[in-house]
């Protein structure tokens, strides 16, 4: 597509070819559309571009709101000496990596089971898809509930098997990975929807190619629904990945970083900071924040979409 | 083109004026009829808010030519913010209540407040109070409500039970643990869902601290005193150490709330809860037993003869420096602080701990753990809590104290982090000699 467009693109505007009084209209005609991207452009620059811009100076202050002070880059030192920020940084892509990663798999295994022929196919996309429309701060509270020692649900079910279980949120060894299995949860759904589209485009002419070489339920999936459904697991990881480092409503919910700092990531130890009145230290954390996001997704997105081109 | 940019232009201008309309709306006025309108400002809980309502009608219903109209903000850190933009652009209202100690300092009282030095408005304010309203010996406000102890909460029937004596010092308290948990009781209830619940042991053994080392919190402010070097200092973060290294914690202390803790302590499954006596009052709705089965002690700390209780002082009443009506506001401070005052707010609230003003009793009702601090005001056995004393609070304390009472960190290495963490909170107010 995109070679065969250059050219046709290139002729139209050959075809346009000079006439005395074209370059008049071509420029009053080119200069047109433009003022129509003003208004967006005004609310981008006003809402996005100065705030960011502003942002990257402040992080260079002591800033009470009011007033700043200009101490170069002695709000990053400081938040680089943050005793909780190693253990942040680690816990950040831990939880990024593992919703991530479960999400993909969870959520192509789901795909390829509800583009499957079900009679309630219809019906459990529905039963898929709920978790995602509820909002975060609701599934974090109730997952606390459902996570207490003892008394909660998730207890006295691995108590009837006979497990005991443990202070999921309330012990430094699972706060963690407890949180980022009720992300999974939550955000399966989403990624299951994507792959779900991802299949269904898949045209139906290769299934019957592998079924005429004699190919079972594997081989399809391994030859063609894993293979052509890659833009789907690019858009997944991406997304999951990007809502992974940045992720912070379902933690600060469910443990609020705790106990003590064991399950804080990047976003938590910013919003402490902001919460405890040091507007500098806290923007010059979400400074590290985008630069991070970026230094890891800039070529996670190049190395996805190149395989997506060659496939 | 010219079309849009006129009405471009006029969008602007609307916009404009709009804005002006907005900043041009002033705080109070004088109505019609002589009378002048005092507005006061108080962040929208309900206690606060009730209080303020039955100080407000009190008053109003005394002094006809003043009405004191109650004004809302949110709590919490978004309350402080609304509190100084309208502090620094001049629309604060003419009075508002507000946290003594530390979170005052943040407020620049010099160039915002209304200085109250030497006025009668002070004159039956206690003498302990006015170092938690004032800055550079100038004082801004004066207490409103009832302060709060900071200690031990003990259910009293298990200890009548159990044969229990109030502890005066640590081995006492640790001996009590000991015999609670041999009778399958939770002997030290933690919450550290709430992590600031986790901080008692580490905060409320101030009045220890100061005992052992009067100048603590003057070298502490002045970077030269630490947490970590200070023997008496770091005793509390040993304290939360040694009850989790004995196994005296509630079983899933790590995600239990306040709430879930004084559960337990009421229904007597748990003895002791290191807290704040400001959360039981609400309580006594639905369990009236509060009053009478739970008592307070301060924490312990080795010498018998001085044991003692940590104090956290009530909020205060303040006038911003840009009132037009500084008397009226001066007449309905000296009302807030004094026993007509107090006995408003009595109405509508049971108090949390003692009152700050002379004359002022606890009534007859007040619950069993508010006489046991006032017992030990009474007698000179307290002091106000570290941050009423010094700007320096660092904000992760919280996190460190569920660390080491967890048992994830050691006792010393949470004091270093706290002194760390302490640093950066001076350096970021921009205290000298950080």
């Amino acid at each position: 597509m995109v070679v065969e467009s250059r050219p046709s693109a290139g002729s139209r505007a050959k075809s346009a070819g000079p006439g005395p009084t074209r370059p008049a209209r071509r420029r009053r005609g080119a200069a047109q559309p433009y003022t129509l991207y003003l208004p967006a452009a005004v609310v981008y620059f006003v809402i996005f571009a100065i705030p960011t811009a502003m942002a990257f100076y402040f992080s260079l202050t002591r800033w009470t709101l009011f007033e700043s002070e200009f101490v170069g880059l002695e709000n990053f030192r400081d938040f680089f000496e943050d005793q909780s920020l190693r253990i942040g940084l680690q816990n950040t892509l831990i939880y990024a990596v593992v919703t991530s990663g479960l999400k993909v798999v969870f959520g192509l295994m789901l795909g390829v089971l509800l583009t499957s022929k079900l009679r309630t196919s219809g019906f459990l996309r529905s039963v898929v898809f709920f978790p995602v429309l509820v909002s975060t701060v609701a599934v974090g509270i109730t997952f606390s509930v459902l996570l207490r020692p003892d008394t909660g649900l998730v207890d006295k079910a691995l108590a009837l098997f006979c497990v005991s279980g443990t202070d999921w949120l309330g012990s430094a060894e699972t706060a963690l990975l407890s949180v980022a299995l009720v992300d999974v949860w939550k955000g399966v759904g989403l990624a299951t929807v994507i792959y779900i589209a991802g299949i269904l485009s898949i045209p139906p002419s290769y299934y019957e190619a592998v079924a005429v070489d004699g190919g079972g339920a594997w081989q399809r999936f391994r030859h063609v629904t894993f293979p052509l459904s890659w833009p789907a697991t690019s858009s997944v990881v991406l997304l999951s990945l990007i809502g992974g480092l940045r992720s912070f409503d379902l933690i600060w919910t469910m443990t609020r970083g705790g106990p003590g700092f064991s399950s804080d990531v990047i976003a938590s130890i910013i919003y402490k900071q902001y919460q405890a009145g040091f507007y500098g230290l806290s923007t010059a954390g979400n400074v590290v924040l985008f630069v991070l996001v970026t230094l890891l997704i800039l070529p996670l997105s190049w190395f996805l979409n190149r395989k997506e081109v060659a496939s | 083109m010219q079309i849009s940019h006129r009405r471009l232009g006029g969008a602007v201008a609307a916009v404009g004026m709009a804005l002006t309309a907005l900043t041009a709306c002033g705080s109070g006025g004088d109505s019609a009829d002589g009378t002048v309108e005092l507005s006061f400002l108080v962040d929208n809980s309900e206690t606060t808010l009730s209080q303020a309502n039955a100080v407000a009608d009190a008053f109003n219903a005394a002094n006809k030519d003043i009405k004191v109209e109650v004004e809302t903000r949110p709590q919490g850190t978004e309350g402080d913010n609304v509190v100084k933009t309208r502090l620094s652009t001049g629309e604060m209202s003419d009075v508002f209540w507000y946290n003594s100690g530390s979170l005052l300092q943040a407020l620049n009282p010099e160039r915002s407040l209304a200085d109250l030095t030497g006025d009668p408005v002070l004159s039956k304010v206690e003498e302990g109070f006015l170092p938690v309203v004032s800055q550079d010996e100038k004082v801004y406000g004066v207490p409103i409500g009832s302060a709060t102890g900071g200690g031990i909460l003990y259910n009293r029937k298990v200890y009548a039970e159990l044969g229990l004596q109030v502890p005066r010092t640590w081995a006492e308290f640790m001996a009590n643990n000991e015999k609670i948990k041999a009778a399958g009781k939770t002997a030290v209830i933690s919450t550290y869902k709430d992590s600031w619940s986790s901080q008692l042991f580490v905060l409320a053994d101030f009045y220890n601290v100061q005992a052992a080392v009067p100048s603590f919190a003057q070298d502490y402010t002045a970077n030269k005193a630490k947490f970590a070097t200070t023997p008496a200092a770091l005793t509390g973060f040993q304290h939360l150490a040694d009850v989790n290294a004995k196994g005296y914690q509630n079983k899933g202390y790590g995600s239990a709330t306040v709430d879930q803790g004084l559960k337990l302590l009421l229904e007597g499954e748990g003895a002791h809860f290191p807290l704040l006596s400001f959360t039981l009052p609400p309580l006594l709705k639905d369990n009236p037993e509060v009053a009478t089965d739970i008592g307070f002690f301060g924490v312990p700390g080795d010498d018998p003869a001085k044991a003692g209780a940590t104090i956290w002082e009530p909020a205060a009443v303040y006038a911003a420096k840009g009132t037009e009506h500084l008397a009226e506001a001066k007449e309905f401070m000296a009302f807030v602080a004094s026993p007509e005052g107090i006995e408003a707010i009595g109405k509508v609230s049971t108090p949390t701990g003692p009152y700050r003003v002379a004359g002022a009793k606890l009534p007859d009702d007040a619950i069993q753990a508010v006489k046991d601090i006032q017992a030990y005001i009474d007698a000179g056995l307290s002091a106000p809590a570290l941050e009423y004393l010094s700007p320096v609070k660092g904000p992760s304390l919280e996190q460190i104290t569920v660390a080491v009472g967890s048992g994830l960190t050691e006792p010393a290495e949470g004091a270093a982090q706290y002194d760390k963490d302490v640093e950066k909170q001076a350096k970021q107010l921009g205290l000298s000699g950080w």
